[in-house]
């Protein structure tokens, strides 16, 4: 078997015919690794992952040059149904639980393809899910829905596990739980899993190697710790200085450094 | 007297909730409001009364409900697939199109002419501290109570029901699990269409005969909806028997001082003032907006 189950070459996203967001991307996720792709807003994060699942189709966006290879398989601009079927799923950008059912039938959505009702292995990574088990997704807080959204996605069955920002506006304590367990679920489960954050420095922790995007382009690739060392990344994505507070001519360097950069 | 008009109420308004729920579950699922449903409703009618030509009529009856629910499948296969992600109100003017194409199958086939239902049920009544119930009421309430309760069934006990709900609330998450819009959108068709047909069948034998004008029962199911709520179950099964039972008080007790046919316009003046005071229906979704 292959040690690469994705790798994406050169990848091009037009939407809506005319605007393009990814402007020729390529990265590459080994089987049973973390992979995190870092960046800003807009940077075309979300793109990427949606382009992987199929789910820019829907959004009238297309793959229209280079190619993603999935388990030895081209898999650009197919269905994400067909997608989901062969083990890759995306848990959404703001977590998207089905408010009006209840925290079982977002559940049972989750095994519409696997068919498995093993709701205990969700319940064994989320405790307090099972307590909430017959109240509507809706009430449930930021974190739960968090977790009932990755849960809901375990249930599918995923070789490849899709996840877009899962620290969105979430406290830091919830969010560590909340990486603690992907990377649980990572190691038991051998889901391989790619990881979009804007939180670099909890993303690396758990992370093997990292991209990072900017424009929609990718800008620098290396191994989780090795960009923890990166002097730019400490300082652009993780906030961090050697040097402390800077004065105005160093934000300065700091443009021209970033237009470097990209 | 008023017991006899509310049991009649009831039972044509468990028929009509039963219409009303096929036509919200395609407004739920895809937001299209299908003003075909009356002409389903029709041709599930027409359908029995064909098939009852030549075969027993409880075979009839069930073939005419399968056939329905084909030709609920093919309408969205073939007429409304093409037009994913277009904008809504084309999809809903060809649902007008469809109806108008459904009544002219009829008239072309069958003619103008009122024909004589076929009855499922026997005739006569039976009679309880004085109240009359025909048994084709009696049939008529039992077998929409038993269609009601087994769709809601469906809708909370299985997967596939489940799933479709799923996509009435988020139609994107519920596709990157795997679920197929389209082939759901193709099911809610199918089943809108087999609820049409049972309630054709059932209004069919309560009127005794049937003619192209029995669509226009799709006019009592937009006034139950809009009533109840345009996307609630509970909406549409309350929304239907206040209908059904205004349709009939009105009929017995104002038709003898505000002249006939007002039975048809009393449950219309009740839903403008219900309309009036909850804009959403009675229990439709509120949509907040700030202007």
């Amino acid at each position: 078997m292959e040690s690469k189950l994705l790798e994406l070459n050169n990848v091009e996203v037009v939407y809506n015919d005319f605007i393009l967001v990814l402007k020729g991307v390529s990265m590459e996720v080994e089987r049973g690794s973390i992979v995190t792709l870092l960046g800003p807003n807009g940077a075309g994060k979300t793109t990427a992952l949606k382009a992987i699942s199929g789910l820019i189709k829907p959004e009238r966006g297309e793959v229209t040059r280079g190619t993603i290879t999935y388990g030895g398989k081209r898999i650009e601009n197919r269905d994400p149904e067909e997608n989901s079927r062969d083990g890759i799923i995306q848990v959404m950008e703001g977590r998207r639980i089905f408010g009006e059912l209840t925290v079982e039938e977002n559940l049972r959505v989750g095994s519409y393809i696997s068919g498995s009702a093993d709701y205990d292995i969700v319940y064994n990574y989320f405790p307090n899910l099972k307590e909430k088990r017959n109240l509507r997704g809706g009430y449930l807080s930021g974190g739960e829905q968090q977790m009932l959204a990755i849960g809901r996605a375990l249930l599918a069955k995923p070789k490849l596990l899709l996840l877009d920002e899962p620290s969105l506006g979430l406290a830091p304590i919830v969010v560590k739980e909340i990486f603690d367990i992907i990377k649980r679920i990572n190691r038991e489960e051998g889901v391989t899993i790619l990881l979009n954050e804007q939180n670099a420095k909890l993303a690396l922790e758990i992370a093997d190697y990292g991209y990072i995007m900017e424009n929609g382009r990718i800008v620098m690739d290396d191994n989780a710790e090795k960009l923890k060392q990166n002097e730019d990344v400490r300082e652009f994505y993780m906030g961090m200085t050697d040097m402390g507070r800077k004065s105005y001519r160093e934000a300065k360097r700091y443009k021209r450094r970033k237009r470097w950069l990209t | 007297m008023v017991l006899q008009s509310l049991i009649n109420g009831i039972t044509i308004g468990g028929i009509y909730a039963l219409i009303a729920l096929g036509f919200v579950l395609i407004y739920k699922a895809s937001k299209v409001l299908n003003f075909a449903q009356g002409e389903l409703v029709m041709m599930g009618g027409f359908m029995c009364l064909a098939l009852s030509g030549f075969l027993p009529i409880w075979m009839a009856v069930v073939l005419a409900v399968i056939i329905s629910a084909f030709i609920g499948f093919l309408i969205e296969k073939v007429v409304l697939k093409p037009l994913i992600g277009e904008p809504i109100l084309s999809v809903i003017m060809v649902t007008l199109g469809i109806a108008y194409m459904l009544r002219g199958l009829v008239l072309a086939v069958w003619g103008p002419d009122i024909r004589a239902f076929p009855q499922i049920f026997p005739e006569g009544a039976f009679e309880v501290n004085g109240v009359v119930i025909p048994y084709v009421y009696l049939g008529g309430l039992l077998l929409s109570l038993m269609a009601i309760i087994a769709f809601i069934l469906f809708f909370t006990r299985t997967t596939i029901g489940v799933a479709m709900r799923a996509v009435a609330d988020d139609q994107q998450a519920a596709m990157s699990l795997g679920i197929s819009v389209e082939k759901i959108f193709a099911i809610s068709w199918a089943i809108s269409a087999v609820v049409a047909a049972i309630g054709g069948i059932l209004v069919g034998n309560i009127y005794g005969g049937i003619n192209v004008n029995f669509a226009f029962i799709g006019l009592k199911v937009f006034a139950v909806v809009i009533l109840g709520g345009l996307d609630s179950v509970l909406g549409a099964i309350v929304g239907g028997i206040i209908i059904g039972v205004a349709e009939s008080v009105g009929g017995t007790y104002l038709e003898p001082f505000v002249g006939g046919g007002f039975k048809d316009v009393f449950p219309l003046l009740l839903m403008l003032l219900i309309m009036a005071i909850k804009p959403y229906g009675l229990f439709g979704t509120e949509r907040i907006e700030r202007v």
